[in-house]
């Protein structure tokens, strides 16, 4: 599965994307990010406050725990500011 | 039409396309969105766009196409452009081209509203100071987009 992170949520972590393969217990969106801020800094610190990130699974906006299971592309970051 | 893109465009050569041949447009409704030299009383020195590609098309298509669904338009366009651009340089153009004003004015505040809440586009601004940052999300923008709910 490819994580995507943008603007600020990118600089901290420290890169555009990764691949990661979850184990097969992590079949939700939030046991995802709780899995990713299990491995650690920057993702505990990047993850910590979710009232600061939007999330795009497939790219569109998700805004509570779905089922990962089909799920190609999940994206986090902040609230976009265009225009 | 949505169009994503870092080249610069000509609002003039735009409108002129968009309504070449259209016998029955009545009013076309433009907005273009400037990098201004300043924000939150700082200065500003210039201004880097950042989007999600894919997943920026599809947001900016279906504002369109819900646009289209609430008012008579005979044709609009949103482009927006992402990278690195200079104060005065445009951000982001918005036409509508309807029969009547009214479809016309409205359809382009509700596309510009919505764009600036759903649209995953980032700002980083360069400021005077030497200083960088992103631009936070504003109070005012998502109260504007709430108006058409």
């Amino acid at each position: 599965m490819k994580i995507l992170y943008f603007a600020w949520l990118r600089t901290q972590i420290g890169s555009p994307e990764e691949d990661v393969t979850p184990p097969p217990e992590v079949n939700t969106l939030y046991g995802l990010i709780d899995w990713l801020k299990a491995k650690g800094e920057p993702y505990q610190s990047a993850l910590s406050d979710l009232s600061v990130v939007r999330i795009a699974v497939n790219q569109e906006y998700v805004t509570e725990d779905i089922p990962l299971n089909g799920t190609e592309e999940v994206a986090f970051f902040p609230p976009v500011t265009g225009g | 039409m949505i169009r994503v893109q870092s080249e610069i465009f000509d609002t003039g050569e735009e409108i002129k396309k968009l309504t070449a041949g259209a016998t029955n447009i009545g009013a076309v409704v433009t907005f273009t969105g400037l990098v201004r030299d300043f924000n939150d009383g700082s200065g500003i020195t210039s201004l880097t766009l950042e989007h999600y590609p894919g997943m920026t098309e599809k947001e900016l298509a279906q504002i369109e196409e819900e646009a289209r669904k609430r008012w008579e338009l005979d044709d609009c366009l949103i482009i927006h452009r992402y990278g690195r651009m200079e104060v005065t340089e445009p951000i982001v153009l918005v036409i509508t081209a309807s029969a009547h004003r009214k479809d016309a004015f409205e359809a382009a505040e509700f596309l510009m509203d919505w764009l600036k809440t759903k649209a995953p586009f980032w700002k980083l601004e360069e400021k005077t100071d030497g200083n960088s940052g992103w631009v936070e999300e504003r109070h005012s923008d998502l109260d504007a987009a709430k108006r058409w709910e």
